[in-house]
Parts: structure tokens; sequence; C-alpha cells
């Protein structure tokens, strides 16, 4: 994983300053820093959203294609995670360099998302047993500057409220023979509802506090960190710890209780950016990687 | 789609433009702050991002070091969404390596290498969505990149795509163009010289057309040129305010 190389003085500098709740960027410890988010980047996916947290950068694009349901859920659809840590992020990542923590994050992805209600999957059904949709959400990591799966679950978030499926019906004729026909009007289409989709918050413990959007700097003077999603009600959908440290099974009830108070903001904040981008309608200026 | 007519009568192609004119190029040098150089094209719906690293020591095994030139590498990558049909793999793919190969013969052509001997430097590209002619648009952001960077060129390397239908050849082909399947013209060039640092065709195409073909690619380059060395200009100046001269 990409990281930073810290000497003992400065790690002592940035433990310190945490204990006084105050950050090197001049943060306090359940702040997070300043997010980018615009949807609808990539013209051909059905939704996409590209997500700037600081110096990390991701973009999501979110695919839909046909395909069978599982056998053990023959009237629902199913959404598939691939994260490409590609070499922009750093060169470490080149060849099959990023495939571990691809794997990583992908699997962390579809923890959280295994749960009925985060989305609707049975509206994904077309004909049970037959026919689904099948979501791919494919992350790109393009620059990686600490809290990645933050930054991550925020972008799946947002792309999935930027996600339009076309509307399909089935027909049916006398031999049985099933066709499928698409409405004639493009702008027919399913949304999901992204309401309790979660989002990841990870908690940095360092010295004897946790900071939540720990930077690569941060992140180098932590030893163990724990990972929970929570849905904008403040529901816990998952929780791992992750690092090579340990936790104590007390500060594990304290982070979990700043994790659910600050996820409740970030859904908050994240949904009313995405609800004002969207009323802005086609005319919204795109501004992409050129602004 | 039988008989799709990609050029019509009038002299319009599928999407409006004339024969010779290209589509609509933005570009932005600087879009990363932690790699040394990078820079974001768009090409119509093409969109590509370059990202360069170094020159650095040598990473790996130090017996590729070369004790005369810097070593160039390259890879190139789309990203799973970048295509119509999803793609598996971003990279790794056969088409991957041979772009890689062929943007690695590209900038060793360019870069003045013999500057930096036993030293390493990397050119990372990045479809992110994919309209015809990827090929130019990665080469077009890398040079930016490359510029970013700081690393000593002899020129800057232009490319663009041309094909030839009814008699005509057509500069920049757009994914519908590239795929009705007739003969395709890759063409890097570096505008100053006007040498040409890759030149690939395939399908076969008669050798009296070769000569239009391959003038309406060249000139095609050189007004990429003219665009991307605005671009250029304009992050410098952009970078000179900021530092305050």
């Amino acid at each position: 994983m990409a990281s930073v190389a810290l000497s003992e003085a400065e790690k002592v500098y940035i433990v310190h300053g945490v204990q006084e709740d105050l950050r090197v960027d001049g943060r306090g410890c359940e702040d997070y820093r300043s997010v980018e988010v615009e949807t609808d980047v990539v013209s051909n996916t059905s939704g996409s959203a590209r997500v700037k947290l600081g110096h990390t950068d991701i973009l999501v694009g979110v695919k839909a294609e046909m395909g069978t349901p599982k056998l053990e859920k023959p009237n629902e659809g199913y959404l598939e995670f691939f994260v490409d840590c590609s070499a922009n992020a750093t060169p470490e990542f080149e060849g099959r360099g990023g495939d571990d923590l691809g794997t990583e994050i992908a699997n962390t992805l579809y923890r959280i998302f295994n749960n009925k209600s985060s989305v609707d999957l049975k509206s994904l059904c077309i004909s049970p047993r037959e026919h689904c949709w099948i979501l791919y959400v494919d992350v790109l990591l393009l620059e990686c500057g600490g809290n990645l799966f933050d930054a991550i679950s925020i972008a799946v978030k947002a792309a999935l409220f930027n996600t339009r499926i076309p509307k399909v019906r089935v027909l049916e004729d006398e031999e049985g023979s099933k066709d499928i026909e698409l409405f004639d009007d493009p702008y027919d289409c399913i949304r999901l509802s992204v309401d309790n989709v979660p989002c990841i918050v990870t908690l940095c413990k360092i010295g004897y506090r946790h900071v939540v959007d720990a930077t690569l700097q941060e992140e180098a003077c932590s030893l163990a960190s724990l990972l929970v999603s929570v849905t904008s009600q403040g529901v816990v959908t998952c929780m791992r710890k992750v690092g090579k440290g340990s936790l104590d099974p007390e500060s594990i009830f304290e982070m979990m209780e700043t994790g659910k108070r600050v996820g409740k903001g970030l859904h908050a904040s994240l949904q009313s950016v995405l609800h004002k981008e969207e009323s802005l309608g086609p005319k919204r200026q795109k501004v992409g990687f050129l602004g | 789609m039988a008989g799709l007519e990609l050029l019509s009568d009038q002299g319009y192609r599928v999407d409006g433009r004339r024969a010779g004119e290209l589509r609509k190029i933005q570009a932005r040098m600087g879009v990363f702050t932690q790699a040394d150089g990078s820079a974001y094209i768009e090409q119509g719906n093409t969109k590509a991002l370059a990202v360069v690293y170094g020159p650095h020591e040598i990473r790996g095994s130090r017996a590729r070091a070369l004790p005369d030139r810097a070593l160039v590498n390259c890879q190139y990558s789309s990203a799973t969404f970048s295509t119509g049909e999803r793609k598996k793999r971003p990279h790794g793919d056969r088409k991957s390596c041979e772009m890689g190969l062929q943007l690695r013969q590209t900038f060793d052509a360019a870069i003045l290498t013999q500057l930096h001997p036993r030293s390493q430097i990397d050119i990372y590209v990045q479809v992110l969505q994919a309209d015809g002619g990827t090929y130019a648009a990665c080469v077009n952001a890398a040079t930016l990149a490359v510029m970013d960077a700081g690393i000593p060129m002899r020129d800057f390397v232009c490319a663009c795509s041309a094909g030839f239908v009814d008699g005509t050849a057509l500069a920049d082909l757009s994914h519908v163009e590239e795929a009705a399947g007739g003969p395709q013209l890759a063409l890097a060039l570096l505008p100053a010289s006007g040498q040409i640092a890759l030149l690939e065709m395939d399908a076969r195409l008669h050798e009296d057309h070769l000569e239009q073909v391959l003038e309406t690619a060249a000139q095609a380059a050189r007004d990429v040129h003219t665009l991307l060395d605005r671009v250029v200009r304009q992050h410098v100046h952009e970078a000179s305010i900021l530092l305050g001269d």
C-alpha cells in the first residue's frame, strides 16, 4: 500500500498534536478534509462519480449488464465490485502490484453491501430465474493520499445514486418463448434508492485518541484502525479492524460511537450535495479532470 | 447497420465533421500533485490520463539499467468501464501490452534519454473513456505529462489517426469509423523536424493512396501540436503567475 516514510520526530509531532485535538492541517479529530464529488463524468457508463478527498482521487463507473440471477436468489439481481489500483497512484502498483490491495478493498465492499437493506436488489430482477441486471461497480484508484476506504465508499454511493438502468419488459408469445423489449423512451429508467447505502468511516488510533479521515502521514503513525460502515440512520452494517497493531475492547466501543456520529453527518452532507447537483439538471457544466 | 454512410455526398462525416477535421481537444497539465508530472486530455469522447514518475533509480532488478541512457518504462491500461462493453481486466491483456510497447518506442525517440544514464522514467497512461483514437490520445496526454515533469525532450510528440473511405482520407477517427473496418493509420510525429516517431497501418490500402492518408494524418498531428502548444504555454503562464514572476 502506498505509504510514506516518517522520522521519529515527525511521528511524535503528529501524535502530540492529535492528543491536543489539533492535527497537522489544522483539523480536529472528528473533521473530514473537504470532499469534492462530481457525478456523471464518464458518459458510456450507467452511472459514474469522481471523488477527491484531499489528495485521494477516486473514479467509479457503474455498468449495468443483463445476466442470470444466482441460484440461491432467483428473484434478485446482484452487484459485482472490482477495484483497480492503477499505476497512476504509485509506481508500486505497476503490473500486478496493486492486485492485493484491490482485492482487499473489493472484498470489503462486498461485505458492507452484504445485507438486505442497503440496495433493493429485487428491483434489479427482470424475470425470476432467467434474467436480471448485474451492476458492475468498477473503482479506479487514481491518486492515493490516505483514507482510501472512506473515499471509495463515498464514490460508490455517489455513482449508484447516478446510475440509471433502462426499463425493459418481458413479452411472452403463445409458444412460451420470451422476448425482452426495451421501452421506447430512453429517459424512462430505473433509479436505485441509495438512502440505505452505507459509507465507511475509518477511525485511526493514534496515541490514546482516534481520528477520522487520516492523511498518509497520520496513517504512518497509527498502528491499527477500525473500519465501520454506517448507514444514514446510524446503523452499523459491517466492522473490521485493519492494520498490524491491536486494539483494546473499550476503545473499539468508543470508536464505534464516534464512527456512527461522524457517519451520520457525512451521509447528510453527501445527500445534500448529490441532490443539489441533480437539481441543476442537464445544463450543469461538467468539470471532470479539466477543472 | 448495412451500409452506414461514413462520408455523405456533401462531404460530412457521421458526427458532422469535415474529412480533415479534428474532434474538440481539451487538455490540462498538472492534474495530480503526488506524481512528478501528469496530464489529462479529452479528444471528443476519448478521455485519457497520463502520469510520469522519474527520472529515478531503477526499480527492481538492477540488470535492467542502461549504462548510457535512461530506461523508459510505459504501462497502458484502460479502465474496465471505458469501453462500450465492460472489460474484464484493465491491463495485462495483449492489446494493452502492445500499446505499452508502442508508447515506449515513441517516447524513446522523443525523450533525451542520454541525459539520465542508469535511471528510469515511468510513463503510465490510463484511458478513462474510449471512443476511437486511444493510441493518439495516450501519446498526446503522455507528451504533456512528460513536459509537466520537466524531462527534456527533443520535441513534442503529437499523434493522430487517419482512415480512408471512398477515396477520401479522414483524420482523427471516432469509434464508429474505426469499427467500420476500413484501413487505419496511426502516426506519431515530431512536428518541428517533421520526423515520424511511430507509424502503423492495418488493413490493406492501395499504395497510391498512402501518400494522401499519410499527409492527412501528418496535418492533423500538426494541428494537434498547435493546440498542445497553447495548453503548455497557458500552463506555464499560470504557473509563473503563481510564483509571482
